[in-house]
């Protein structure tokens, strides 16, 4: 508990920090941080808890980008009603999604998602009306009441939305649905035996998590003020995947520390070039994939409850 | 529509459903047998592609570098399941995607750094030019090529499974693994061995591929999209259903790319065809998936 | 004393500096992934540009920050609003890809900072969109589609085949064909992106028997349709068109002699004679060992062109008005001849077509045949209100 305070108390506290070091900039992206951290919360809902490894997660962030987007070019400039839009359209999409994949088990589960999310990609792709590849551009931010242009209020608005989803997750894990969600992952056979309807369990699951994933992708839309077909590639479900496992598969914080440490490692890498490495290994920052791929081994390999499995005394994912 | 058109077509379909067959083969027999998704197999088929580029401009002679590649290839592959792949058999299926993801993202640099973006391999003088089958049917010399060594590999496959110790040894592993255990099969050996049969048919697949197809980093994540859709279509741990799936998808991608646009023409205003029916045929595959897995979702022939 | 410290730091503020002692540019490019060697050649042709010139631009000595956008629009923006907002950069530069920097540009154009394009150059900030903190050092994206519609009019090919990826970039390309191609069209057909087996495709080609193709297929998708339509047999019959980035050094090297023959458009070669390009083209081969592609070229004249509006302004680079005038001068020698912008600040040049044929030591090259295009401008410039 101590350590939680801590953490919303310096993710309060850090625009205060960073204008006081004359930084502000990264606001921007600490903002970027944050926005990833909730739509990698929401895989962690269906991936961790609910041990559905779903590679089509990116179609739900990407719906909701959409959707705010279209939106916004449409003249609906306010987020109180395009975010929600934006939520409800990605739930509708995990609906039906989820309505045909849950039908089928393990690796069957896994390529079906993939190929939604690549239909949605290719489809996106050709429609010019909406920009088509070259994506859409939105002039400024939407309306909310407080001015979302100032990069600080955006800040905050965007971790008043995560620490709300936190809270909202960690209820849900804890209640008697949580419970159910994590028995089935642990034991279908002797869920079903005991009475628990599965599908419907599962479904409820991964609409959740694709509604959250879906404010997430209306968030980002907001954030660059730019939408395109690329949120919607099987690629991004496994860059949010990355964050899951290197934060912690199934643990609270999971999606949060995972998204701070991948972007951070990238953006450590890109903008920090360290001299001796640089020496040894020319252009090494174009090869941030190495990097990358190794980290995620060693933590599947050696710390497979992530980062937060790291700080924690649970040896099991709990609420 | 002249018979010409769907006599190619036709011979299109199958060797494209040859050429997916010799990747989804390795995969699903390591999918049956050691439980085990491998993400990598796409980049063993890049391995192989890039190791043949290498072998062909060294040696000179586009035989011997694809002969070659083949079991310098298998080696690699059975060097990595021994080292690294061996600890992910116990694992749950999220750890082996993630794994086996990572080991794509160090692959890809590592070719990078190695060979760079790219590497030619130029088509063999010899088969480059088109063969009149029958006359006024011209079909490219080296497609007939991939489609005579596809049948080779796929009636080598059958005699191999269901004619010999060994095959049978792999069918009950992929039907009862710890039966086969316990009837004292050396299921490590057995493993390292499917394996690198997996890793030589990958190999096989990117060096015959190469001159049609593009060498460079990452060719080996579109096609094992492709060879995943393959495998769960047909069934996993099944030869026949890789073969069977294999075949499907390239008949239903050839035919939708080749006729739908035409189809849809036909009945459809062209503003609304001329959208619709690219659109569609691209992700045709998808939806035949989606189709199978709806009536069968254990796929065609499951092994289990 | 506190008081005038703060007016003094007030006063500081809003005087503007003096002089600025040096030019810092922000590129930003697609460095990694399949599509590296465009942002790399870019990169190495912008670097070659100011090594050249003594490590400056206009004679102030210039400072080059370089970021990769991973070929991610998001990315490409956190790289873009990093070098306008925290390092302030004079000059924005780099990006390959359209959809990369139309979702990077804005955060530029709001802080006034000017973008000059070695590549990107969509329609719409050449219409309606256009920007005074835009300028263009390549070519707009439809003008080697055009050129190459234009050629195949002045050939007199009775019926063409169009093919292209089935996203609105290859739409457009189509579309600016058609333009300028009078003739019939054989087929329109669009692919699957990233598609990988054409033969489908190839046997309809066949069926429809036109004189020549124009395609379409950037990357990986060009490099796989040409192997196979020359081993389907069909370079023999049908003359292969291509925009000129399709058919550069870095698709010839992995296609091979498969591309000999290609006929293709594009505003520059290697064998321009002008005495820019003959420098550029030795020094860029002396530097890195490999010939430089039509983007290098780009990258060189996006450097030359910064170069010329710094040295026309005398180094008074905070003045940003003074700056976009001397650009729109465009005082410099381009390696592709006779350079000059339009209204819409992108540029007014020639389109030559161009064969992959062997150089005298055997190389395969695009060797210049003829100019389709003389002093050719874009088609959305009247809808600019830019004078």
């Amino acid at each position: 508990m101590k350590k939680i305070i801590f953490l919303v108390a310096a993710a309060v506290a850090l625009p205060l920090v960073l204008q006081f070091t004359n930084n502000l900039f990264y606001v921007s992206l600490a903002s970027r941080i944050l926005i990833y951290a909730l739509a990698a919360t929401s895989l962690n809902l269906v991936l961790g808890y609910g041990g559905m490894i779903s590679f089509g997660h990116a179609a739900f962030v990407g719906t909701g980008a959409y959707v705010a987007s279209i939106l916004f070019v449409e003249g609906v400039t306010s987020a109180w009603i395009a975010w929600p839009a934006a939520l409800a359209a990605a739930a509708l999409a995990a609906l039906l999604i989820g309505a045909v994949s849950l039908r089928t088990r393990g690796v069957y589960f896994i390529m079906i998602t993939l190929a939604f999310a690549q239909m949605m990609f290719y489809l996106v792709n050709s429609m010019k009306v909406y920009g088509g590849d070259e994506g859409l551009t939105l002039p400024r931010r939407p309306d909310l009441g407080v001015d979302l242009g100032n990069e600080v209020a955006f800040y905050y608005v965007v971790l008043l939305i995560l620490l709300l989803s936190l809270f909202l997750l960690a209820r849900l894990a804890g209640s008697r649905f949580g419970r159910v969600i994590v028995a089935i992952r642990e034991n279908e056979q002797r869920a079903e035996a005991l009475g628990f309807p599965v599908y419907r369990y599962r479904l409820a699951c991964f609409v959740i998590a694709g509604a959250a994933g879906g404010l997430a992708g209306a968030l980002l839309a907001a954030h660059g003020r730019y939408v395109n077909p690329n949120v919607l590639h099987w690629t991004q479900s496994g860059t949010l995947m990355i964050m899951v496992i290197l934060g912690g598969v199934g643990r609270l914080w999971g999606g949060v520390l995972g998204a701070v440490a991948l972007l951070g490692l990238e953006h450590l890498i890109a903008d920090y070039p360290l001299g001796w490495l640089a020496a040894l290994a020319p252009n090494y920052q174009q090869h941030a994939g190495l990097a990358v791929g190794l980290v995620l081994l060693a933590v599947v390999l050696l710390a497979p409850q992530g980062i937060a499995g790291l700080f924690s005394r649970n040896t099991r994912a709990r609420a | 529509m002249s018979w010409v058109l769907i006599a190619e077509q036709s011979l299109n379909g199958l060797q494209f459903g040859l050429m997916l067959f010799l990747l989804a083969a390795g995969l699903t027999l390591v999918f049956g047998i050691m439980d085990m998704i491998n993400l990598a197999h796409g980049s063993l088929y890049m391995l192989g592609a890039f190791i043949a580029a290498s072998l062909v401009q060294a040696t000179g002679s586009f035989v011997l570098g694809v002969v070659l590649a083949v079991p310098a290839t298998a080696l690699l592959g059975m060097a990595l399941e021994v080292v690294l792949l061996r600890t992910l058999y116990q694992r749950d299926h999220l750890s082996q995607v993630l794994a086996t993801f990572a080991l794509i993202l160090i692959l890809n640099e590592a070719v990078r750094l190695v060979w760079g973006s790219d590497a030619p391999l130029p088509m063999p003088v010899s088969l480059s030019g088109p063969i009149e089958l029958l006359p006024g049917l011209f079909y490219p010399a080296y497609r007939l090529l991939i489609i005579g060594v596809g049948l080779a590999v796929a009636i080598f496959l059958y005699v191999l499974i269901l004619r010999t110790k060994i095959g049978m040894l792999v069918r009950a592993g992929a039907s009862n693994r710890e039966m086969a255990l316990a009837m004292g099969v050396n299921i490590r050996l057995l493993f390292t061995l499917v394996f690198g049969v997996g890793a030589a048919l990958c190999a096989l697949a990117g060096a015959l591929l190469a001159p049609l197809l593009a060498v460079q980093v990452g060719m080996g994540e579109n096609i094992l999209i492709l060879a995943f859709v393959v495998i769960v279509i047909g069934g996993i741990g099944s030869i026949r259903g890789a073969l069977v799936g294999a075949l499907l998808v390239g008949v239903v991608d050839t035919i939708g790319r080749a006729f739908l646009p035409i189809a849809f023409g036909a009945f459809l205003p062209p503003q609304v065809a001329s959208a619709a029916g690219p659109a569609i045929a691209s992700v045709a595959i998808y939806l035949l998936m989606a189709v199978v897995l709806f009536v069968k979702p254990q796929g065609l022939f499951p092994a289990r | 004393m506190k008081k005038a410290l703060i007016l003094a730091a007030a006063l500081g503020a809003a005087v503007p500096a003096v002089a600025a002692d040096k030019v810092k540019i922000g590129f930003v490019s697609t460095l990694s992934g399949p599509s590296a060697a465009l942002g790399v050649d870019i990169r190495d042709a912008f670097q070659l540009a100011i090594k050249l010139n003594g490590g400056k631009l206009g004679g102030l000595p210039a400072e080059v920050q370089i970021a990769d956008d991973q070929f991610k629009p998001d990315v490409g923006r956190q790289a873009a609003e990093k070098f306008v907002k925290l390092d302030k950069v004079n000059f924005l530069t780099g990006f390959v890809f359209s959809n990369i920097m139309l979702a990077s540009v804005p955060v530029a154009f709001e802080n006034r900072v000017i973008y000059v394009s070695p590549n990107a150059a969509p329609s719409p900030l050449a219409g309606k969109q256009c920007n005074p903190y835009f300028f263009v050092a390549s070519w707009p994206n439809d003008a080697y589609h055009e050129a190459a519609g234009q050629h195949a009019t002045d050939k007199g090919y009775k019926s063409v085949y169009l093919m292209a990826p089935n996203y609105q970039a290859g739409k457009d390309s189509l579309a600016g064909f058609k333009r300028f191609y009078k003739g019939a069209i054989a087929n329109e057909v669009y692919t699957q992106l990233g598609q990988l087996d054409y033969s489908a495709e190839l046997a309809q080609v066949r069926a429809a028997k036109p004189d020549a193709m124009y395609i379409f297929l950037p990357g990986g998708m060009g490099i796989n349709f040409i192997k196979q339509f020359v081993a389907a047999g069909l370079s023999r019959d049908i003359q292969l068109i291509t925009p000129g980035f399709s058919s550069d050094q870095d698709i010839i090297r992995p296609v091979g002699e498969a591309m000999l023959g290609t006929f293709d458009a594009a505003h520059w070669a290697l064998d321009l004679d002008n005495p820019a390009n003959k420098k550029f083209v030795a020094a860029f081969e002396k530097e890195y060992g490999r010939l430089p592609t039509v983007y290098a070229s780009q990258g060189y004249d996006a450097a030359l062109l910064i170069d010329s509006a710094v040295r026309e302004v005398k180094g008074r680079i905070e003045d940003v008005d003074a700056v976009r005038k001397a650009l729109r001068a465009a005082k410099f020698q381009s390696v592709r001849g006779s350079f000059k912008f339009n209204r819409n600040q992108y540029p007014i040049q020639n389109y030559y077509l161009r064969v992959v044929a062997k150089d005298a030591q055997g190389r395969l090259v695009n060797k210049t045949m003829g100019t389709i295009f003389k002093d050719r401008g874009d088609a959305y410039v009247q809808d600019c209100p830019m004078k």
